[in-house]
């Protein structure tokens, strides 16, 4: 065999090149924490601050990210319209809150208000069920066979089908989530400056979190859908019905969907048919950062995208006089990305289950 | 799927068996509810009240009926095949019991809204919905959608137990009324500067068919169809020895090929930047076609490159603010395709080595940095931030009043690259590069073992990819005489993607088809503003269901999705793609290593 020196030459290019690519962000991130921090320009309350505005957001990144990748897990298909079933969340929760503030619950009563919010969770996550189920049969059901990047496409017909039914149904205005008075008070955390409502947003979020993984690694629904998506033949073999196990994915993950579209409305108020688009890739960039398939990847990747998000900018950019360093949240969240699976390809836990895929 | 094709033989079986069993009754309930399902959904999304103004036929029917109408007559006429039209009275009860139960459904939306205060959750279910529906006579008209859908269903039905030679020339012609009727405005416009204008007055009124027009379209497409049907022009054809048929055939795509040269001066401007907007996208989904459809390199960023030719060519052509250079379009071009060919290389280096999903998501990653970018406060002293660069000059400054000035002459342009990509694309697709990068896509270790640089060959596709969306960019950028951070969208990407994918990836006809209808049917649709994106959506889903390997697929595609082809067909097709590329790489591979040698 003839060693070909062109080749030899254009890999020794390339790693050099991505060793300078990770010195030059490495660079960045070190410099530009040092002279930020160095400058005085933020109090410690300031950080406080900003990793609890991360701990809300990457609580609802984290509760999304897992139905992308429960989903991936087991069809291996990416589910573009999983931030629209967000969004029906969002608007069941935002109308099933109306109603209850018309019958007079959300006061500040805290055990009442809190029982009408478990209620409007529940109204968006049967919306959002609805939804998923719906999706799932039309859109993905009849391409379980076909080449990879069909089932992708399908579902942004679905994202966009979805987006602009809510559209034609709601209109395109700004849906407010009612005021539930105690919720906007400061929680008395010592350091973290949070509102009881991101106090909330964040309980909820790990209780459902941890609720949902007891139930997949515990219970034996939750054991047959790991079967399914470790190997669908074998599954099938051991007498576990498939499709019940990936129906029951899309409903698990629609649910927890749901959930966090009124955890999201009850922080950050605003509802609209198009609200579902960012936030879907931000969780299904959380999916990929902790491990696609992974369910505690999707937890952790979720709540580090929001921190990063949160924190990063003011910490890596502002000291270099970058000027207005919020608008670059999501350049920073998917440098990150990209830095992860440049030099971590499986995720920060580590699953690999892309193999042979192209 | 494969549910709905299974369950059809069964039921038809049973239908045989037992005549008007439970098989009927549950097609007819069926078919009703999901009807019934679908026509509250036209109600209450919006579709039936904001179009009751937009007259298809001019005093006869409006836009919103027409889709209810239709809705209805779906269900008729799929009951009554279901149910099997080798007994006609039996389909036809079938398709009337479906239409009542449909029409019951919207009837129960009347007087379900006169009770309760609907509106409260869906906008649309408003009293001009109701008096829609009832003709303005309240809840005592609750019958009437039920009875109208009972009719149209039971139409239906009986269309559909007519023999077929009748059946057709009907749903031509009515499919002809409807066509007519959405575009009348657009084709009355061009014709009435022309010697046409008698006949697009006569037609065509400014919005929707006159009368005495329906009428003539009507009866004029069956007779096209029934001429047609009678002497099947295409089976004579085909049926032609090989020279004779080339003398058919070879005139008509001149006459194909003259239209579409003569189509913008004919139809005017606004079908002129139509066209040029679908030539571009067809640049874009060339560029595309090589890294998603021949090396399967997912990109979800596309319009990175995009963005780099358009802000390459505005900077240094504009003669506005943040103009640097002042260059002409054609000195500019070059620069935008490099630079984006640039792009591509850097932003393809770092992740070479990611794989399927993850690189799709990763490319969407940079496609939005570079969109976040381009409007932020960082860069706004260079790209001008939201405000963006204006006065970007067109190829050929030509005073506003010359025909070839605007659009038009953006329009050849776009087909000159189109058409010099497409030819591009094509011989790269059976060059040695080509077949190594369909290699790649259907196994990346297996082409490595068989001598493919991987890393070179990849990274040639993103290039050449990037090359032909900034060449889309750079055209862009004059075609719109400016460039703002807020044209930099991600749905652009993704877009592209799904040109690629609809057209048939892989496919160069393909992704020429994908764009016509992705992205100039859309255009065309201006009118229907909020709803286009809406059936933009159904359509992907519609057509990846029914048509997964898309709608022009290559040859090696089809075979993959349709197992049941036989093995003739695929013996006969199988030069140049897909398993023969491994051997003839195989062999150029030892010939490079015979130059390296020497």
């Amino acid at each position: 065999m003839h060693v070909r020196n062109l080749d030899r030459l254009t890999d020794l290019a390339i790693d050099a090149f991505m060793l300078a690519f990770r010195g030059a962000i490495i660079l960045v991130v070190v410099l530009g924490s040092l002279l930020t921090l160095f400058s005085g320009v933020y109090t410690l309350s300031d950080w406080f601050e900003l990793v609890g505005n991360g701990l809300t957001l990457g609580a609802i990144y984290a509760m999304i990210a897992l139905g992308y990748t429960m989903v991936y897990g087991i069809l291996k298909m990416i589910n573009f319209a999983h931030g629209e079933i967000f969004m029906g969340g969002a608007f069941g929760g935002y109308f099933a809150a109306v109603a209850f503030a018309q019958a007079g619950l959300l006061t500040d009563n805290v055990i009442v208000s809190l029982i009408a919010i478990v209620g409007m969770i529940l109204v968006a996550m049967a919306v959002s069920v609805a939804l998923a189920l719906g999706v799932e049969r039309i859109a993905y059901r009849p391409l379980r066979n076909a080449p990879t990047l069909v089932p992708l496409i399908s579902a942004i017909g679905a994202s966009l089908f979805l987006q602009y039914t809510f559209r034609g149904f709601f209109g395109s205005g700004i849906y407010a989530y009612p005021n539930i008075g105690f919720l906007d008070q400061n929680a008395p955390i010592p350091l973290l400056n949070m509102r009881w409502v991101d106090v909330l947003v964040v309980v909820a979020a790990l209780a459902m979190m941890s609720a949902l993984y007891m139930f997949v690694m515990r219970s034996k629904v939750g054991t047959a859908i790991r079967a399914v998506s470790e190997d669908k033949g074998t599954a099938a073999l051991m007498g576990i019905d498939a499709n019940r196990a990936i129906v029951l994915t899309f409903v698990i993950g629609a649910a927890m969907a749901g959930a966090a579209g009124v955890l999201y409305g009850l922080s950050f108020r605003q509802v609209t048919f198009a609200m579902g688009v960012i936030p879907g890739i931000k969780a299904f960039t959380a999916a990929v950062l902790g491990g696609i398939g992974s369910i505690p990847g999707a937890m952790l990747g979720g709540m580090f995208l929001g921190l990063i998000e949160a924190v990063g900018p003011t910490l890596f950019l502002s000291g270099f006089g970058v000027p207005s360093v919020n608008q670059l949240k999501d350049v920073v969240a998917f440098t990150m990305l990209v830095l992860v699976l440049v030099f971590r390809p499986s995720g920060i836990l580590g699953v690999r289950v892309t193999r042979g895929r192209a | 799927m494969s549910a709905a094709v299974s369950a059809a033989p069964t039921s038809g079986a049973r239908v045989l068996a037992e005549p008007a069993g439970p098989g009927v009754w549950r097609a007819v309930v069926r078919t009703g509810v999901l009807g019934g399902a679908v026509a509250l959904y036209l109600c209450l999304v919006g579709i039936v009240p904001v179009f009751a103004t937009r007259p298809l036929i001019v005093g006869v029917i409006e836009l919103g009926q027409a889709a209810l109408l239709m809705a209805f007559g779906a269900v008729g006429y799929l009951t009554a095949h279901e149910v099997g039209v080798e007994r006609p009275v039996r389909a036809i009860g079938a398709a009337i019991g479906a239409g009542a139960i449909s029409g019951a459904v919207i009837s129960a939306l009347v007087l379900i809204g006169a009770a309760i205060d609907i509106r409260a959750v869906f906008l649309n279910a408003s009293p001009l919905l109701y008096d829609l529906l009832t003709f303005s006579e309240g809840t005592s008209w609750a019958w009437f959608p039920t009875l109208v859908a009972t009719g149209t269903a039971g139409l239906a039905g009986v269309l559909i137990v007519l023999p077929r030679r009748y059946r057709t020339p009907i749903i031509i012609g009515l499919g002809s009324l409807i066509f007519f009727g959405l575009f009348a405005g657009l084709l009355r416009t061009p014709m009435l500067v022309t010697s046409l204008a008698d006949l697009a007055r006569f037609l065509f009124s400014s919005e929707g068919l006159t009368v005495p027009g329906a009428i003539t379209i009507f009866f004029g497409s069956i007779a096209v169809s029934v001429v047609v049907r009678t002497t099947t022009p295409r089976a004579r054809v085909r049926a032609l020895p090989t020279a004779q048929r080339r003398l058919v055939v070879g005139p008509l795509a001149i006459l194909l090929g003259v239209a579409i040269l003569l189509f913008p001066l004919a139809m005017g401007g606004f079908f002129a930047q139509v066209i040029a907007i679908v030539a571009l996208f067809v640049l874009l989904g060339l560029g595309l076609n090589i890294t998603l459809g021949l090396a399967g390199l997912l990109d979800l960023g596309f319009v990175a490159f995009f963005a780099v030719g358009a802000y390459t060519v505005a900077l240094l052509t504009s003669t506005a603010e943040y103009g640097i250079a002042g260059l002409s379009f054609w000195q500019a071009v070059p620069f935008a395709v490099i630079f984006a060919m640039l792009f591509g290389a850097f932003l393809g280096l770092p992740i070479l080595r990611i794989r399927g999903d993850y690189l799709a998501i990763a490319t969407l990653g940079f496609g939005e940095i570079i969109r976040i970018l381009a409007g932020s406060d960082l860069l706004k002293g260079l790209l001008g931030g939201p405000r963006g660069i204006i006065n970007i000059p067109k190829p050929i400054p030509l005073p506003p009043t010359d025909p070839f000035s605007g659009p038009v002459q953006i329009y050849y342009l776009a087909l000159a690259c189109a058409a010099i990509v497409a030819f591009v694309a094509w011989r790269l697709q059976g060059s040695r590069l080509g077949r190594s990068w369909m290699a790649i896509r259907e196994d990346e270790d297996v082409a490595e073992g068989m001598g493919v640089n991987l890393v070179q060959t990849k990274l040639l596709a993103y290039m050449l990819g990037a090359g032909f969306a900034g060449l889309a960019g750079a055209i862009s950028a004059a075609l719109v005489g400016s460039i703002f951070a807020s044209s930099i969208q991600l749905q652009l990407s993704i877009n592209v993607v799904a040109i690629v994918i609809v057209g048939g990836m892989g496919s160069i006809p393909g992704v020429l088809v994908g764009a016509l209808v992705l992205i100039g049917l859309p255009e065309l649709f201006r009118e229907f503003s909020d709803y286009r994106l809406l059936f933009y959506g159904v359509a992907l889903m519609g057509i990846m269901v029914y048509r997964p390997e898309g709608l022009l697929p290559t040859t090696a595609a089809k075979r993959e999705l349709h197992a049941d082809l036989g093995p003739d067909v695929i013996e006969g097709e199988d030069d140049g793609d897909g398993g023969g590329a491994a051997a003839n790489i195989d062999a150029d591979t030892s010939a490079v290593e015979r130059e390296a040698s020497a």
